[in-house]
């Protein structure tokens, strides 16, 4: 049987130290981890538990935006009145994610960490080839059931998809993240596979998310999470798309347009030539749907993925029109 | 063992719930929802020790070597288990009672024919210990290539299984001549049961007794195959099965999970638990084969239909026989002067498949009702129409009467009930935004398999009664029918009555399965209880001793625990007071619908064998259940997504015996059928042959989300050609129809026909 080390974190500095042991992680909601311990992915020596720590689970609002503990929990945050109103597309990523017995559990900085659902990256019996989880030892992926597998931001080491859905709508709303000391903006967190999808965050050994950051803004505050799928609830995203846009007074010429992609990258995928092809621009449905093309600019398909390209421009033109209905 | 003391479980019951044909609620539904109901693994033993299965990763080929040495010294290992050390078993006969080859059984396997066969197995003191050390049994393999599914080139065109031909008339030659015809395939994939309590046992032997608590949809099939693997007798064997976290078919056999389990307690003399992983449920036994089927209707220019030619498919494993009767709908469902269906099965490295509800009727039914809509838009009339039109009144294949059929009414109900007449017939002519509205209906059938079952009556000294049976509940409701059976022949009151299930101590019972249990057993307990209360009222009567007895009544009424003569002119006094009087602490008859000349070796086959079954074409009728679903779907003509929105299905299961459960029943068929239509498929990696979406995250089945309102209708009138008390089957037959409703509906909201399940959101944009 595979023994490890379970600490309790009494304070944050005990949990920093503690996770910078050799084969330490961190505990939270435990909904990721437990998970992929059973799958025999994670492995981890010792496990250190800081869900005693104080002061972690707040949400706090100001005229600056949002700052969100670590460990509040990803329900809690969904409800929350200020995020609802002031971040839209934050609150629906969360309550469309998972389910509610998950998201009363897992907590937000558990949520950014969340592991690809690779089908291969998950049963490392039966597919001891994963770059991701053995650097080096090939890609079980490619060549096979790719339904559910990027076509943003591929490699040839890696095709996982990223599975998450907070990420995208902190990514469209340009959020920082507080690894103690250190910030980080959350487009930057998140690494491309290139040749090292082992690394799939940027951060060190005995660093830890202490909190999210988002910045209020006006297109934050309109703002929306669409996210497709074939089942209505518990199930990844075929193609999701968060954003937010900001009208000139003239309540038709976009000022300000942030588009993020989920379900269709390998991580979350802010589309920037969408908003740069429309800001400025009067909203007009055939402008919309040809500046969402520009979504997957670059797209590579292994075949059975290949309706995410038809299909995630189609998901970012309806947000944008819809946001555009009300405004 | 189990022990229920009935109680009222919501306002909704009402006061004639308590007889049959009352809606009482599931009288085990409290202790199911309390977490106070124990199933099968959770027994709590002496000495418990726990085993882990290890499976092949590779589909096809053979075990070189096991190597398990780093097993065999991790902490807490008491045994590993391979083909080699692994004690002999005696091959079993199949379901069918067939005497089966005499050559060794060995659960674990040395030809590996599909990924995930088991190959090993580590007991261990702790199920984490045992989890660790499988990890650490390293198999190796000499690779051989693998026939992935029935689409491999590799695959062939397979096995004729004649006795699925099915023909009559000249169906070629009609189709030829046939002024509208239409053809097309239709495709449906792997699908599984997943029930919530994955499969699993705890195996104990007391010398040469063995008891097995399993979750078991057939305590006596599985107890003789346990019997016959190791050679001991039947009665030694008993299986324990309280509770069923849901069957759908898989849980009616003994499987090789539960021979390893069972060798393990036997070689360690100790009892042992053996619980598969949800990965593991999707290969240590089989789902619904994957099927293609070709349907070809020639009709005259009104849509009468001329011919119907078949052709279907079903994929089977390397080494064991499954066949989906896939012409089994198609040869009763309309009316033809042609007919000709035949069958293949193709031989693919998977476990073998099994019985999932409704195996035949349910693919069979998604060939011919979306093919018959489809002729119904190359005609150019209303598909409800077109069914009536071609409406079969009597049975096309065996040439004989419905017992009942309530089609006709069943299409009258729901297409009310729906508002089918608004329906505005072009495709993509109802809209809601970007939303396509389609609304399409489909017919489902499936036949009264009938058996033979026993029950025990007992009146008790405290006036209440006790029945037992060796049937099972796995949710359908067959504690509160047989306690309402019982309480309505007896005359008391269903909280008096404690009805015992799941222990193969009890008199016999055969299969769950098929839709049969519920018409079988109420017309056994209705024996026993009848005959219980004759041998009370005989007493009453007779015996000097009792208050009755200077009456010189004929006969007496019992109602409501009560007993008094017909006009009311003598004693009334309980059935406790009347059994103390005559100084008997209980009464007791067994009932069963057995023919009298029976022998022995009779109810052995028929308890433990399927072979005694009763055809549903037996004597001067055809029987079957029968419904018609109205469904409606909302699809996203920019995203492909399919909502179904609203389903009013009416449906004939003859009499039933609670119609708040049969509802129940053919709701959550209702529910499958969606998920089917919709979602499911065992998606196979083809370089490894293994379903890769093992997982109940991956593999989808629907969520509450997915669900609409759903209303149910009864249409059905007492069938006593069918059962005892005059029900048909209620379990498989609502499934059956639902996902070809659900793809004409698709049709009709996009004007895209998808042949191929599920309908995801790639096949529409």
């Amino acid at each position: 049987m595979r023994d490890f080390s379970y600490l309790r974190a009494n304070s944050l500095d005990a949990a920093r130290e503690a996770a910078a042991l050799p084969g330490a992680m961190l505990l939270a909601g435990g909904t990721t981890l437990i998970d992929l311990a059973k799958c025999g992915v994670a492995e981890p020596e010792t496990l250190v538990d800081i869900t005693h720590l104080k002061g972690l689970d707040s949400i706090e609002m100001s005229e600056r935006g949002a700052t969100i503990g670590a460990l509040a929990r990803m329900g809690h945050v969904a409800d929350h009145a200020g995020i609802r109103s002031r971040f839209p597309a934050v609150s629906e990523a969360l309550w469309q994610a998972a389910s509610a017995q998950i998201r009363n559990m897992a907590t937000i900085g558990g949520n950014l960490m969340q592991r690809t659902r690779c089908p291969y990256f998950r049963d490392p019996a039966n597919f001891p080839a994963c770059n991701k989880r053995q650097p080096g030892s090939g890609c079980s992926a490619i060549g096979g059931v790719t339904r559910g597998h990027a076509v943003l931001g591929t490699s040839d080491a890696c095709i996982a998809m990223y599975p998450g859905d907070l990420a995208v709508a902190l990514v469209a709303f340009d959020a920082i993240l507080h690894l103690g000391e250190r910030q980080i903006p959350v487009d930057d967190f998140f690494l491309l596979p290139g040749t090292t999808p082992d690394r799939e965050h940027a951060i060190a050994p005995g660093e830890m998310i202490t909190a999210i950051e988002i910045p209020g803004s006006a297109s934050a505050r309109r703002s929306t999470y669409l996210k497709i799928r074939d089942r209505q609830s518990y199930e990844f995203a075929a193609a999701s798309a968060a954003v937010g846009i900001e009208f000139e007074p003239d309540h038709r010429t976009i000022r300000d347009l942030r588009v993020a992609l989920g379900g269709v990258a390998t991580k979350p995928w802010r589309a920037r030539a969408v908003e740069d092809a429309l800001k400025g621009k009067v909203l007009e449905p055939d402008a919309v749907s040809a500046a969402s093309l520009l979504a997957v600019e670059g797209a590579v398909d292994q075949g059975a993925n290949h309706y995410k390209i038809e299909l995630a421009p189609r998901v970012v033109a309806r947000a944008i029109l819809k946001l555009g209905e009300t405004a | 063992m189990t022990v229920h003391n009935i109680r009222h479980g919501d306002a909704s019951d009402g006061a004639f719930a308590e007889a049959v044909g009352g809606r009482l609620s599931r009288v085990d539904g409290r202790a199911k929802i309390t977490g106070a109901a124990k199933y099968a693994v959770e027994q709590q033993l002496e000495g418990l020790a726990y085993a882990v299965l290890v499976e092949s990763t590779i589909a096809s080929g053979k075990v070189r070597a096991i190597d398990t040495t780093a097993a065999q010294a991790a902490p807490g290992v008491l045994q590993v288990l391979t083909p080699d050390t692994i004690i002999s078993l005696k091959t079993a006969a199949d379901w069918f009672g067939t005497p089966p080859p005499d050559k060794p059984y060995c659960p674990l396997a040395r030809d590996i024919t599909f990924s995930g066969q088991h190959v090993a197995a580590v007991v261990a003191e702790t199920f984490e210990q045992a989890v660790a050390a499988a990890a650490l049994v390293k198999v190796s393999y000499d690779e051989t290539p693998s026939i992935v599914d029935l689409s491999d080139a590799k695959a062939g065109d397979g096995i004729p299984i004649d006795a699925m031909t099915k023909e009559w008339g000249d169906a070629q030659g009609a189709f030829a001549s046939a002024p509208v015809r239409i053809c097309a395939a239709y495709n449906t994939p792997r699908e599984y049961q997943a029930p919530m309590e994955p499969h699993g046992l705890i195996a104990r032997w007391d010398g040469d007794r063995l008891t097995v608590w399993e979750p078991s949809q057939w305590l006596d099939g599985m107890a003789r195959t346990y019997a016959e693997w190791f050679g001991v007798p039947f009665e030694n064997v008993r299986l324990v099965s309280p509770y069923i976290g849901g069957g759908f078919g898989s849980k009616a056999l003994a499987l090789s999970h539960g021979a390893v389990a069972a060798c393990a307690a036997k070689m360690l003399g100790r009892p042992v638990r053996l619980v598969m992983t949800r990965p593991q449920t999707f290969t240590g036994y089989g789902g619904r084969a994957a099927t293609r089927q070709t349907v070809t209707i020639g009709a005259d220019a009104q849509g009468k239909i001329q011919s119907i030619v078949h052709r279907g498919v079903n994929e089977t494993s390397i080494d064991g026989m499954w066949v989906e009767p896939l012409g089994s709908v198609t040869s009763i469902m309309y009316a033809t002067p042609n007919f000709s269906s035949r069958q293949n099965v193709v031989r693919v490295n998977s476990v073998v498949p099994g019985a999932m509800r409704a195996p035949g009727e349910n693919p069979s039914a998604f060939g011919i009702e979306s093919a018959i809509d489809e002729l119904a838009y190359e005609v150019g009339i209303d598909p409800l129409e077109i069914r009536l039109r071609n409406y079969a009144e009597q049975d096309p294949h065996a040439k004989k009467a419905w017992s009942t059929r309530q089609l006709r009414e069943a299409f009258a109900a729901g297409a009310e009930r729906f508002g089918w007449s608004r329906r505005s017939p072009e495709p993509r002519s109802m809209r809601d935004g970007n939303q396509l509205i389609g609304w399409g209906v489909a017919a489902g059938t499936y036949p009264v398999r009938r058996a033979y079952g026993e029950a025990i009556v007992r009146i008790l000294a405290d006036g209440s009664v006790e029945v037992e049976s060796s049937s099972i509940d796995m949710g359908q409701g067959t504690y509160t029918i047989l306690a309402q059976t019982a309480a309505e022949t007896v005359g008391v009151r269903a909280d008096d009555v404690v009805v015992k299930l799941g222990d193969s101590r009890f008199p016999r019972a055969g299969v769950t399965g098929g839709s049969r249990l519920a018409g079988v057993m109420t017309g056994a307990v209705y024996k026993a209880a009848t005959s219980a209360l004759d041998q009370l009222i005989g007493l009453a009567i007779s015996d000097p001793r009792s208050p009755f007895h200077a009456l010189q009544a004929n006969t007496l009424v019992a109602a409501n625990g009560r007993m008094s003569s017909p006009r009311g002119d003598g004693p009334d006094l309980s059935i406790a007071e009347l059994l103390k009087s005559v100084g008997r602490d209980h009464i007791e008859a067994t009932g069963d619908t057995m023919p009298a000349n029976s022998t022995p070796e009779d109810r052995y086959k028929n308890y433990t064998t399927i072979a005694m079954a009763l055809p549903h074409t037996e004597g001067d009728y055809s029987r079957h259940s029968w419904c018609a679903h109205f469904i409606e779907v909302r699809v996203d003509e920019d995203f492909g997504t399919v909502r179904v929105s609203r389903v009013v299905s009416a449906l004939d299961s003859g009499r039933l015996y609670n119609p708040k459960l049969a509802e129940s029943q053919w709701k959550g068929g209702i529910i499958m059928g969606i998920g089917q239509a919709l979602l499911e498929e065992g998606i196979v990696d083809r370089r490894h042959g293994r379903i890769v979406n093992n997982n109940l995250a991956d593999y989808l089945v629907p969520t509450n989300a997915d669900i609409p309102d759903i209303e149910v209708i009864s249409v059905g009138i007492p069938d006593l050609h069918s059962s005892v008390l005059g029900g048909k089957g209620v379990g498989e037959l609502a499934i059956v129809g639902v996902a070809p409703a659900i793809a004409n509906a698709v049709f009709h909201a996009t004007g895209k026909r998808i042949r191929d399940l599920p309908i995801t959101l790639e096949k529409l944009i």
